[in-house]
């Protein structure tokens, strides 16, 4: 009996102390949220862990989930990718900053069309959409489209079928380059699609139709369109060029914007500059602004400083782009300006 | 030894309130998700009311919502899956009882049973990779030849021929659902008495008129049971639906061909991706909408059932 009490006692004693070793030396963080950058975050993690022993936990669950989710103070970060709009935040006492940048591209199936081949701009892209541009060879595409061979078939029109944050940044997008299509269909991560249009479930959904049906044009994210070899058309961004999608002109877009007036709350497409990819748009993280465990809090922000630091290569690996040096250093101001513990001090400040 | 007859019963009590205490728990978690359906999903209910069962709109960025397209598609695939099994799977389960040669009926009949083992998502993949493409290209154009010729019926089977849409989809659920009906209407033929069917044989009768006149009577109420839990699979089956069916809130044509959408279907797309508010609650107020209709098809198919009771003179067959 008292030899199994010491035991026990030994056995305890030992938990406790691994317990307090555990504290010390790993941290365990949580988040969740929307899945578009979700690979990404698993890959930074599981990089984080070699490099440092603490632990990230993502749950892939959904920008809508995600955001529940930080409200409701379950996880210590939420991931969306559509930017929450300032007085959401302040409702809920969040802050955000983005984490990475990704582009929706527009496809096409057209026989003896290249990849890069066929120009549109946002306005006949909206139209093709919408239905009013029915034929390959109608006036508007072909007046973009100098020198390209054209069929006088019916478009058919691929989208996608969940909601999702492609779907967000393509209709905010088409909404800010075409009158009627902002007032008719509006933005959102699922919308009521105008004609009849085929939807395919994620990106492999719409690939699949795409590559089945001829004469077709849809959308998907950058990285699918690479990897697939999809046939991609060049956009005319806001300055009027005619630019392909890539981490540059990706880059170029999130260069371009002002993100100080509207807490990190910018989308990314239709961005000034020469050679701004137009359908840009990046991926946001929330957290509350006043911190109950502040040392969890600082435990996010010190994952996302090594990230920013370290992960630009994964996110290359990906297809996903890294944010600009300019846009860091603003992010890092935001942290010690707005993520703070319940005397008011930063969590964390960052260099 | 002594104590042992208030031992047995201190035990049967016990034995008795832990079962009443499973069979409660049931019950509560039941009222449980109605409740809690109806409280996610009151912000909807309370905007749109009744009109959310009869409006088409399903409108996110505008905030208006209708539940007509998701509902009409539900209940137009389940009843196009239960039109095309319920005579293939009586045909299979008469010919394993009454027809096959000996040999073959443990094969068959694990065969079958295999089938109802695939995962939907199996189902899904191949109805939207394999199954559509050969639909859209070879099937649908000879339906649009030839039923869709026929007057009053042929605007079902008119328009583009893209392969995944209602119809696709209703033949997707029949092939889920042929194996649980088969299963079970199987298992009841076995049961009628081998007498019985001698009996009849022994008048002259033909296996058909068998079947008609013993087995069928006999087995109704076992039959039934199997066509509603088919029925129930299909209405709430939702992988290998959101892959065919097309996934768009249209209601434009009555054609089968047409893209259309289910209320699960609807919900697996567009759950994790909605922004909270009234978004989800009209999700809820979905999910809760399919709740009620597998709850109205049930009880239908109970009333039915005590009806045919009734019917052949109170007596309890089956």
């Amino acid at each position: 009996m008292l030899r199994k009490f010491k035991l026990l006692q030994i056995s305890a004693l030992a938990l406790a102390m691994g317990a307090a070793s555990l504290a010390v030396q790993a941290a365990e963080i949580t988040g969740a949220g929307a899945s578009f950058p979700a690979p990404l975050y698993a890959k930074w993690a599981d990089a984080y862990q070699k490099a440092t022993g603490n632990r990230v936990n993502y749950q892939s669950i959904g920008s809508g989930g995600g955001i529940k989710q930080i409200t409701a103070k379950t996880v210590d970060f939420g991931a969306s990718d559509m930017p929450l709009k300032a007085e959401d935040l302040n409702k809920n006492g969040l802050t955000q900053f983005p984490a990475v940048i990704g582009g929706v591209v527009p496809v096409v199936n057209v026989a003896g069309v290249q990849p890069g081949a066929l120009r549109l701009s946002g306005q006949v892209l909206a139209d093709i959409y919408l239905g009013k541009i029915k034929k390959w060879n109608d006036k508007a595409i072909a007046d973009l489209n100098p020198g390209v061979k054209l069929p006088g078939t019916s478009i058919a029109v691929v989208r996608r079928a969940d909601g999702s944050g492609t779907t967000f940044i393509f209709t905010n997008y088409l909404s800010k380059v075409n009158a009627e299509w902002k007032q008719k269909v509006g933005e959102g991560t699922a919308v009521k699609w105008p004609g009849t249009g085929m939807g395919g479930k994620g990106n492999e959904g719409v690939a699949a139709f795409l590559q089945r049906i001829p004469n077709s044009i849809g959308y998907v994210e950058y990285a699918y369109a690479k990897q697939n070899r999809l046939a991609w058309v060049k956009l005319q961004n806001a300055s009027g060029n005619f630019v392909a999608p890539d981490d540059t002109t990706f880059k170029a877009a999130a260069a371009g914007a002002n993100w100080a007036k509207s807490n990190f709350g910018e989308i990314l497409t239709n961005q000034p500059g020469k050679d701004s990819w137009p359908i840009t748009g990046a991926t946001f993280i929330l957290m509350h602004k006043s911190q109950a465990k502040p040392t969890q809090g600082a435990e996010v922000l010190k994952f996302f400083q090594w990230s920013f630091k370290n992960g630009g290569k994964m996110a290359a690996d990906l297809e996903y782009v890294a944010l600009p040096d300019n846009l860091v250093k603003q992010i890092y101001g935001s942290w010690t300006a707005g993520i703070k513990d319940g005397a008011g001090k930063p969590v964390l400040v960052a260099k | 030894m002594k104590n042992s007859p208030s031992k047995s019963k201190l035990g049967d009590l016990l034995f008795f309130n832990l079962t009443r205490a499973v069979a409660m728990l049931t019950l509560l978690v039941l009222a449980g998700i109605i409740v809690s359906l109806t409280i996610s999903a009151w912000p909807s209910i309370k905007t749109f009311g009744f009109g959310f069962l009869t409006s088409s709109e399903w409108n996110p960025p505008a905030e208006q919502f209708g539940a007509l397209v998701p509902i009409y598609g539900t209940l137009v695939t389940s009843l196009i899956a239960l039109v095309i099994a319920l005579p293939i799977s009586f045909g299979i389960a008469l010919f394993l009882t009454e027809l096959s040669p000996t040999w073959l009926r443990r094969p068959l009949g694990i065969a079958i049973e295999l089938l109802a083992g695939i995962p939907s998502i199996v189902y899904g993949i191949w109805g939207l990779l394999v199954f559509a493409p050969v639909f859209g290209e070879h099937v649908q154009p000879k339906i649009a030849e030839t039923l869709g010729e026929v007057p009053v019926i042929g605007e079902l089977f008119s328009g583009p021929t893209f392969g995944i849409g209602l119809l696709a989809a209703g033949i997707i659920l029949a092939i889920m659902i042929i194996p649980f009906i088969t299963s079970v209407m199987r298992d009841v033929f076995e049961l009628t008495p081998a007498m019985l069917k001698e009996s009849c044989y022994g008048l002259g009768g033909t296996t058909w008129e068998v079947v008609r006149n013993v087995v069928l009577p006999y087995t109704r109420v076992g039959v039934i049971g199997g066509v509603m839990l088919g029925l129930g699979r299909a209405l709430g089956e939702t992988m290998a639906v959101t892959f065919v069916i097309g996934n768009a809130s249209l209601l434009e044509s009555p054609s089968l061909f047409m893209p259309g959408n289910s209320i699960t279907s609807l919900l697996a797309n567009e759950f994790a991706e909605a922004s909270p508010g009234l978004y989800t609650a009209a999700l809820i107020e979905l999910g809760l909408i399919l709740f009620v209709i597998t709850f109205i098809v049930l009880s239908l198919s109970k009333l039915l059932l005590h009806s045919l009771e009734k019917n052949s003179g109170g007596k309890h067959v089956g």
